[in-house]
């Protein structure tokens, strides 16, 4: 019997999307191996509730474990998920995508001596064992992740795993007693989730104009708002450019910012790292305008422009402009 | 104090890169350079030197790698660093994630530094985690994607963007801390600086040099096996237009998406 431990983050009274995709994930994968999908909620407040958690079970989770401790940092949950591993002999580890899975995920994997593959996109069952699919070299090649030893750590790529919920299932809760390691009582959250810059809403919109570095300066926003309000959409931005200060944090598509898929998506000046791209490559049509022609953006655009954004992109709002008044 | 800077030799970027099939491995031949990614490293231990808050008595470039790897440790040097030191031996080949970490921790413990750098991810593997392994392995305090270090007396206050927006985080010393590419701005190294690298101190250790157990490293000693490398399902090509003609270019986008009717 193997059994799949799934950390959960939760903010503001709400789990994750990616931590609930991962529940469903371990939940499906479980029950291939004839085993349990365990999770665990790691918080200090009075908001990890038995009622809250038990919420788990609609995803598939038959058993919570609830342990105090701080708030959205890595190590304090490395301590409680070894505590666990240690008493109930877990076989894997699962960890939906996002910044705070990588830090546990591989924490773990130093502290019970495991194997860790991140970016994970899909985990199949083979032989009883669970084998790991990872993108590498820019998303060109897949490779395949076996695991030795007692335990395995699989960290998925965002949104790679889909949360679904089923009727009538139902978790318990138990609470973890564990110590926290010296170290993990060296860093404290000073300030947790600031919103830098106005709030703007991307997530509605068919229409999106992303603006990247390529853009060169704060002011080259301008252009992007225009062509935006040409075609009735808005303006989202890359993580680069909103850590710079260029644009506000709540238009941020991307590994630690939002995810979208509107009808039009068109990239200005943004090269397609992969955190970005797994933001975004639902859109339905997507368009780049990059001088680089080695931007790994072309390798997943619809359209690729190759040239200069400051150039194409005033002409191309006025032609936007010129066909819908005409 | 001391800082020491972990990295890595990557593939040039515009080195087309593949996986060598008798191997299963990322072939490495080829141009080669410094991890973009740990220039900014770099950079954030030039701005704590420089920055006059406390005392660095020594930047050091750590790197574990084949024997082309001192190229990066020259570029590191270059860049600003002390010395640097360098862990190679036969025995690492094929190392995971998590035997890299306990071998770049072991090489770490005897420098004993104050505040360990290294950058976000590798050009090359796109993983962000080693950080956080060789954290775990040396005991210490950790944070990834740091965008922004103010160090004081025995402390640093850390902000970075997480899951939910910004978070601001004290850490104590001695820690580890991943720096994301918005932290700072690297600096060019001078010519000088350039033909001096190679003058600076640089140490070559082997395994035992800094007891690493070897049945914990290479490829017997990981715990992942990858293998069974194959092409993602096939996506229909991108049209792509050269922009020779602004008008006839925008001519011909406005076309695309009227087909598609997007406007």
């Amino acid at each position: 019997m193997s059994n799949i431990l799934v950390y959960v983050l939760h903010y503001e009274g709400e789990f994750n999307k990616n931590s609930l995709g991962a529940v469903s994930e371990a939940a499906k994968l479980a029950s291939e191996l004839a085993g349990e999908a365990h999770a665990i909620v790691v918080g200090e407040g009075s908001d990890v509730t038995d009622d809250f958690l038990a919420g788990l079970g609609k995803y598939g989770a038959t058993k919570v474990y609830r342990a105090k401790g701080p708030d959205g940092l890595a190590q304090p949950v490395i301590d409680a998920m070894a505590k666990v591993i240690d008493s109930d002999g877990h076989k894997y580890a699962l960890f939906g995508g996002g910044l705070l899975g990588f830090e546990i995920g591989a924490g773990l994997a130093a502290r019970k001596r495991a194997g860790v593959t991140m970016e994970v996109t899909e985990v199949k069952v083979d032989n009883g064992e669970l084998v790991a699919a990872r993108p590498i070299l820019q998303d060109s090649k897949i490779s395949e992740s076996r695991y030795k030893g007692d335990l395995g750590v699989i960290i998925g790529r965002l949104n790679a795993f889909e949360a679904s919920e089923r009727d009538g299932g139902g978790a318990t809760v138990e609470d973890v007693e564990f110590e926290l390691s010296p170290w993990s009582t060296k860093a404290t959250m000073v300030q947790r989730g600031e919103q830098r810059g106005a709030d703007v809403n991307i997530e509605d919109a068919e229409v999106l104009i992303a603006g990247g570095r390529g853009l060169g300066k704060p002011e080259g926003f301008e252009q992007l708002e225009e062509l935006a309000s040409a075609f009735g959409g808005a303006v989202a931005a890359t993580r680069a450019v909103v850590d710079a200060g260029w644009f506000p944090y709540a238009g941020q598509i991307g590994q630690t910012g939002k995810t979208v898929a509107p009808k039009l998506y068109l990239a200005a000046g943004i090269s397609g790292a992969i955190q970005h791209k797994v933001g975004m490559q639902s859109s339905e049509n997507i368009v780049a305008i990059n001088k680089d022609s080695n931007a790994p953006i072309f390798e997943f655009s619809d359209l690729g422009v190759v040239g200069d954004l400051n150039k194409i992109v005033p002409k191309l709002t006025e032609a936007v402009k010129a066909k819908k008044g005409g | 104090m001391k800082i020491c800077v972990l990295v890595k030799e990557v593939p040039d970027a515009a080195v087309e890169k593949r996986i060598d099939p008798s191997t299963g491995r990322l072939d490495r031949t080829g141009e080669k350079n410094l991890n973009p990614f740990d220039t900014h490293a770099i950079e954030a231990a030039m701005q704590i030197k420089e920055g006059g808050a406390v005392d660095v008595d020594e930047v050091v470039a750590v790197t574990m790698g084949p024997e082309s790897a001192v190229r990066a440790l020259h570029k590191a040097v270059s860049l600003g660093a002390d010395r640097s030191v360098h862990l190679t031996d036969e025995a690492l080949a094929g190392s995971d994630v998590a035997a890299t970490g306990y071998a770049l921790a072991q090489t770490l413990e005897a420098e004993s530094p104050d505040l360990v750098l290294l950058g976000q991810q590798s050009d090359d593997g796109e993983c962000y985690t080693i950080g956080a392994v060789v954290a775990d392995h040396l005991r210490m305090p950790s944070l990834t994607q740091v965008i922004k270090i103010d160090v004081s007396d025995g402390k640093l206050r850390c902000e970075r963007q997480a899951e939910y927006g910004y978070d601001t985080v004290d850490v104590e010393l001695p820690a580890v801390i991943s720096v994301g590419d918005a932290i700072n701005e690297p600096r060019y190294p001078s010519l000088k600086a350039i033909m001096g690298a190679k003058k600076k101190p640089l140490e070559t250790k082997a395994t035992g040099d800094v007891g690493i157990d070897a049945s914990m490293v290479g490829e017997d000693g990981s715990r992942v096996a990858c293998g069974n490398f194959h092409d993602p399902p096939e996506k229909d090509p991108g049209q792509i237009i050269e922009d020779e003609d602004t008008a006839e270019t925008v001519e011909k986008i406005v076309a695309w998406l009227d087909e598609r009717k997007l406007i």
